[in-house]
């Protein structure tokens, strides 16, 4: 046609270039790696590091790609999963526990696709093997305690008051607040008054009052307590996110699924057992008194000799390592503390954490800092992680307990409910200080609900029948489209290559994770992509047996398959998004692969077959078609 | 090349009756089989423990079965999965009492443990090659969720029918849309095929095609009401059904070769995903023939209806 006009055909070679080019990096194949990183206080990674690798690689015989230092990584290659394998553990014993090393697939993408953003999907666990959790956040706990919390308040700040009562308890249903029995009809207005100046955040009201029992309820606001499960929630997803850090998995996925599950995706694990281990660590902080400074004389001598002062227990710092005395005796538990977060000190303009205890912990922590201006404070960090050991045939339950000093710092002056934590090295210590305080336990106790594994060779196994039955398919309806329709098919065959290359293009682009039901819905979407097509020529040719020209039959095939065209699709893109909006992230890929298969359709169905069409005939005389 | 006729002028419609009465007779099956056998649940839904094991050298399903029905797994489902040489195995974790923890949850590691012990006692070849535990809770989540995404569809189609063409037609459509999913659903209970999360998402994906397949023939019969001086609705019906008859069928041949392919050479993991759609796409292209139009015309669809719509919609009245 000669009436297509040229900012069309413009369009199409360029959105066929832009799809060549962002699902080109597909094509390169990822291989096997392991990553070293240095944790904190380990010497850093460099070429000696790399050359100590080398040289024990080759010594073990483990044939391997290529060791580069990669910023603060070093980065191994190897052929397969099983050099991959060997070649981690020889890497591990030659390290020590100084390194984390972790399984990686390294990209082979050439450098200057990824200048311009483009790069390969993300392969799902079904496809590259891997471990998958699915738990569930018991809310409940957490409203639980901090019900039973505020019910500790309110008893101490009544007794501050000098404000008589009966009792103070939680309601024995949850979420209905706690219940507060006064004397006196003057006590009660005097307890409402003080409970809704202290706590904002709780609602007030009269219960129903019998003799002289008064019966007030301080209830949790809504507002408030969806904002408590939000925070648990935020909070449980960053304490993995840290305990999976651990681990040292390269890229893992832990996200937020629905409104109280959290799914965690561990490509390339083999053995859920070490990650659930992390999972289930049970941690606590105790606020203890300091015995002089981490690193001094007094500790390093203690270190050397063995000689700890029978009142105290020898610690490391967490990240430098150094030597702490700590006094055996807790002023406060993590169970005391309510709320940490940091912020910028407005004096010192220092980082600092700010902590709030609650009522019972601000008793004891205000007795201890007025006797003890001046001197040290240590964080102790204790991680409880049950294992499970076989010992003569029985399954033994042995708690295992690290423990660490997160911080130590001297006293300035008395404080009791809230202080802060000055003179922090940086924004990103204060944070990550503020984050073990509060998240170095879960804010609610999870729930394993779901767990997979898939073998890596289950993986492999699965890409090369994906890709095979994406193949076939495409041939078939190449060629059958090709016989049916001659040379309409032809072009169509052409439209329908770069729907699969676009549709790889986009998914590659936006991030979508490849999964197997994505595979089907790339399959999918070829199968019904050439549904336009189908119309158009049907159509093109009742034009023709109705007597028009050529280039009328194209004109008009095209312009009345259009209506039809965009109703089908319309339809069929409901449906998937229909799709999308299940929860479950396997169907989710799918319905988003359909999704995006039925735009790219229409392009390639529509534009880029008329703008080959229109340039094959447009400037021909035209006795007959090829359709 | 052509295969069909292209001035064929089948009289559809003169069937109705039978086809309709077909279609219903269909339907009420479908339901009967699905509510006394019921559908096949897979891990999924049902919640348990499933794994894959592999054999070096082929075995027989019954010897899997025998060698777990003696270490005590007497409910487990075992099933080949394309060869002689892969089997899956699905059962209800109470089936392992020891492996239940204090909470209440799964210890996994120790369930696959005692089935591969259990089967090595009878094969030293097994090997496993994944594992899964799904709690019930999600299961009842996912069923939730299916349904909802399936009214979600249904109602979004008929909401953009009705705007798009008119009533009749979108009921019409909802109608022979609910048939294609129930039999759908009845062939997958007949034949027992495990119903898992890719075959839920392939049941949406068949309410999808066919209403696709559906509007393309009320497409041809509004446009040609419109372009009718004397419209005999069931004249112009019948013309629409034959006039979009070629490509009814090869589109359906055109995905039907896909799906094809994916279940030949697709493996286990999109095995019922490609059956399903495959039993989807015919049930679909034979109510798009047989079924959709009759109803319309039952609900009495006529010129006069279609007109107003084309003045109200600006793009359908500059067509010719």
């Amino acid at each position: 046609m000669t009436d297509f006009p040229r900012w069309k055909y413009a369009l199409v070679a360029l959105v066929m270039v832009f799809g060549v080019i962002y699902a080109l990096p597909n094509a390169f194949v990822p291989v096997p790696a392991v990553q070293v990183s240095a944790n904190r206080g380990a010497p850093a990674i460099d070429q000696a590091v790399r050359q100590k690798v080398i040289d024990t690689l080759t010594q073990k015989r483990i044939a391997f790609g290529k060791v580069v230092v990669e910023g603060d990584n070093l980065l191994a290659t190897f052929a397969d999963t099983d050099v991959q394998k060997s070649g981690s553990d020889a890497i591990k014993a030659l390290l020590g526990d100084q390194y984390t090393v972790a399984f990686k697939l390294q990209s082979t993408v050439p450098e200057w696709l990824g200048m311009i953003g483009a790069r390969s999907m993300p392969l799902g666990l079904d496809l590259q093997g891997g471990v998958h959790f699915l738990m569930q956040v018991d809310q409940n706990d957490v409203i639980d305690k901090q019900e039973s919390s505020y019910a500790d308040d309110i008893r101490s700040l009544l007794r501050d008051k000098k404000i008589r009562y009966e009792s103070v308890a939680r309601n024995s249903v949850r979420g209905k607040g706690v219940a507060v029995v006064l004397r006196s009809e003057d006590d009660r207005a005097k307890a409402a008054d003080a409970i809704a100046n202290e706590y904002t955040d709780l609602l007030v009201s009269n219960g129903p009052s019998t003799g002289d029992r008064f019966v007030l309820n301080a209830v949790i606001k809504p507002d408030k307590l969806r904002d408590i499960g939000r925070g648990a929630i935020t909070q449980n997803l960053q304490t993995l996110r840290n305990r999976i850090n651990a681990l040292g998995v390269s890229e893992p996925l832990i996200q937020q699924q629905g409104e109280n599950h959290i799914v965690v995706d561990l490509a390339g694990v083999q053995d859920p057992a070490e990650a659930k281990k992390l999972i289930g660590t049970v941690a606590t902080l105790e606020y203890r008194p300091g015995i002089g400074h981490p690193g001094d004389p007094q500790a390093r001598e203690a270190e050397k000799t063995g000689n700890i002062p029978p009142d105290a227990n020898l610690y490391h710092m967490r990240g430098t390592g150094l030597p702490v005395l700590v006094s055996k005796k807790v002023i406060v538990t993590g169970k005391e503390l309510v709320d940490a977060s940091s912020g910028i000190d407005q004096q010192s303009g220092t980082p600092k954490v700010d902590v709030t205890l609650n009522a019972a912990g601000a008793r004891k922590m205000s007795d201890f800092t007025n006797a003890n201006v001046g001197k040290p404070m240590a964080v102790v960090y204790v991680e409880r992680v049950t294992e499970t050991k076989m010992v003569d045939g029985k399954e033994v339950r042995v708690p295992k307990v690290t423990e660490s000093v997160i911080n130590d710092a001297n006293i300035a002056s008395p404080f009791s409910r809230q202080f802060q934590t000055t003179g922090l090295g940086s924004p990103k210590e204060a944070s990550d200080l503020a984050l073990l305080l509060k998240g170095g336990a879960f804010a609610a106790p999870v729930d394993i609900i779901e767990e997979g594994v898939i073998g890596s060779s289950m993986g492999a196994d699965n890409i090369d029948k994906g890709f095979k039955s994406v193949m076939l398919g495409l041939a078939l309806v190449l060629l059958a489209a090709a016989i049916y329709y001659k040379l309409f098919g032809l072009v169509a065959d052409i439209a329908l290559f770069f729907n699969l290359v676009i549709l790889v293009a986009v998914m590659s682009l936006i991030g979508v994770t490849l999964t197997m039901p994505g595979i089907a819905g790339i399959v999918l979407t070829l199968g019904m992509a050439i549904d336009a097509n189908v119309l158009i020529c049907e159509r093109v040719r009742e034009e023709l047996r109705n007597g028009s020209t050529p280039h009328a039959a194209i004109y008009a095939g095209y312009e009345k398959a259009w209506s039809t065209i965009l109703d089908a699709n319309v339809t069929h893109l409901i449906a998937a998004l229909a799709l999308t909006t299940m929860g479950t992230g396997a169907i989710k890929g799918f319905g988003i692969t359909l999704m995006i298969g039925i735009l790219t359709s229409l392009f390639t169905s529509v534009t880029l077959t008329h703008a080959f069409t229109a340039a094959i005939h447009g400037h021909r005389k035209l006795k007959t078609l090829s359709v | 090349m052509e295969i069909f006729n292209h001035d064929s002028n089948i009289h559809f419609l003169g069937m109705r009756k039978y086809t309709v009465g077909l279609a219903i007779l269909l339907m009420i099956g479908s339901i009967a089989l699905i509510a006394t056998r019921g559908l096949n649940y897979g891990l999924d839904f049902t919640g348990g423990v499933s794994m894959l094991v592999n054999y070096e050298q082929p075995v027989e399903i019954a010897d899997v079965r025998g060698a777990l029905a003696k270490g005590g797994f007497e409910g487990a489902v075992v099933q080949s999965l394309g060869g002689t040489r892969e089997v899956s195995i699905r059962f209800q974790a109470k089936d392992d009492p020891e492996a239940i923890q204090a909470n209440g949850t799964v210890n996994l590691d120790r369930v696959s443990a005692d089935v591969m012990a259990k089967l090595h006692a009878a094969r030293p070849d097994a090997k496993l090659k994944s594992r899964d535990f799904v709690s019930a809770q999600v299961g009842a989540e996912l069923k939730s969720d299916g349904t909802w995404a399936a009214l979600l569809v249904i109602l979004g189609i008929m909401a953009y029918l009705w705007i798009r063409f008119e009533r009749r037609f979108a009921i019409a459509a909802v109608a022979t849309e609910i048939h294609d999913t129930l039999v759908t659903l009845g062939v997958i209970a007949l034949v027992q095929r495990e119903f898992d999360m890719t075959v839920l998402a392939s049941v949406l994906a068949v309410i999808g095609y066919s209403i696709n397949d559906k509007v393309v023939v009320f497409d041809r019969i509004r446009e040609l009401f419109r372009l009718a001086r004397k419209a005999e609705p069931e004249e112009i019906l019948n013309r629409s059904i034959n006039n979009t008859l070629s490509r009814t069928i090869i589109t359906s041949l055109f995905t039907g070769i896909t799906m094809g392919a994916m279940w030949l050479l697709g493996g286990p993991a999109v095995h019922g995903f490609a059956i399903t759609m495959l039993i989807g796409i015919v049930v679909g292209t034979l109510s798009s023939i047989f079924v959709a139009s009759p109803i319309l015309l039952w609900l009495g669809v006529s010129k006069k209806d279609l007109m107003p719509v084309t003045r109200d919609n600006p793009e359908l009245a500059r067509r010719p």
